[in-house]
């Protein structure tokens, strides 16, 4: 081994708001692609074989369990949208000094939030 | 002094053996990643464009579901929104798999059966629209 630092540290570090977006990003898109796909194929699915097929699909997304799985695909698409324009800041080399990384990092994790409870708000209050 | 470099151990990673045995880039990496922020673009404008609409819609049975889906303008939107969104995710769930599974056999099988996952997936999705979509002009 040299005697110089070497990198990366990889059991020297401590948590930060910028690894939890990381980890959320890839949790979300994750989901969404499994998740969500199915969600959306049902739905499209059900729509082309008719009313009947339609009313299940309804039925289980209508229940609170469905709209339990609807919130939190909602929150996926806001909370991945968020931190998907954040990823296009720091493509062009913005962001990376400390301060503005943690703080555009907490900024996109409470946007996600926020973007589902404005949704659902619309939702049930129009 | 032993070979310190992964050039001194391992040879440029550019040459034509290097690439055949798989030890080399494939020189692929850059077209993937543009492509996921193209349709990256693309999501931004289509999903919102269905969770907004979902939002706003009036009713969620099956008469104001399969009315607006199949107006031409939002069946065209849908289309685009399917095979965009498909391609994001397949994308994705491609680095996902990367990441994670490294034996080569499995890595194979799991990136074949994402494949025929998406585009199988992918042309339900765009047949049903298309089902909904030239029902409403007949």
């Amino acid at each position: 081994m040299a005697d110089r630092p070497l990198s990366p540290h990889l059991s020297i570090w401590k948590w930060g708001p910028h690894m939890l977006v990381s980890i959320l990003h890839r949790v979300t898109g994750s989901g969404m692609a499994t998740v969500g796909l199915a969600v959306l194929l049902w739905w499209l699915g059900s729509l082309a074989a008719g009313p009947e097929a339609y009313d299940s699909f309804a039925g289980v997304m209508g229940s609170p369990i469905g709209i339990l799985v609807l919130i939190g695909l909602s929150w996926a698409f806001f909370n991945h949208m968020s931190s998907g324009l954040r990823h296009f800041v720091m493509d062009i080399g913005a962001g990376f000094e400390i301060e503005r990384n943690k703080t555009s990092a907490l900024a996109v994790t409470a946007s996600g939030v926020i973007l589902t409870v404005v949704f659902w708000a619309v939702v049930f209050l129009k | 002094m032993g070979k310190h470099t992964t050039l001194e151990r391992y040879g440029s990673k550019t040459t034509a053996i290097g690439r055949v045995r798989g030890l080399g880039s494939a020189h692929g990496g850059a077209h993937h990643w543009l492509l996921q922020r193209l349709t990256a673009i693309g999501n931004l404008l289509l999903v919102t464009f269905l969770v907004v609409s979902m939002a706003l819609l009036p009713a969620y049975d099956y008469a104001a579901m399969a009315g607006w889906v199949s107006q031409p303008l939002v069946a065209t939107a849908l289309a685009l929104l399917v095979i965009n969104v498909f391609w994001h995710a397949r994308l994705g769930l491609q680095v996902v798999i990367e990441d994670y599974v490294h034996t080569s056999g499995n890595k194979f099988a799991a990136l074949a059966a994402l494949n025929i996952v998406a585009i199988g997936s992918g042309a339900f999705a765009l047949a049903s629209i298309a089902r909904l979509a030239f029902a409403g002009a007949a």
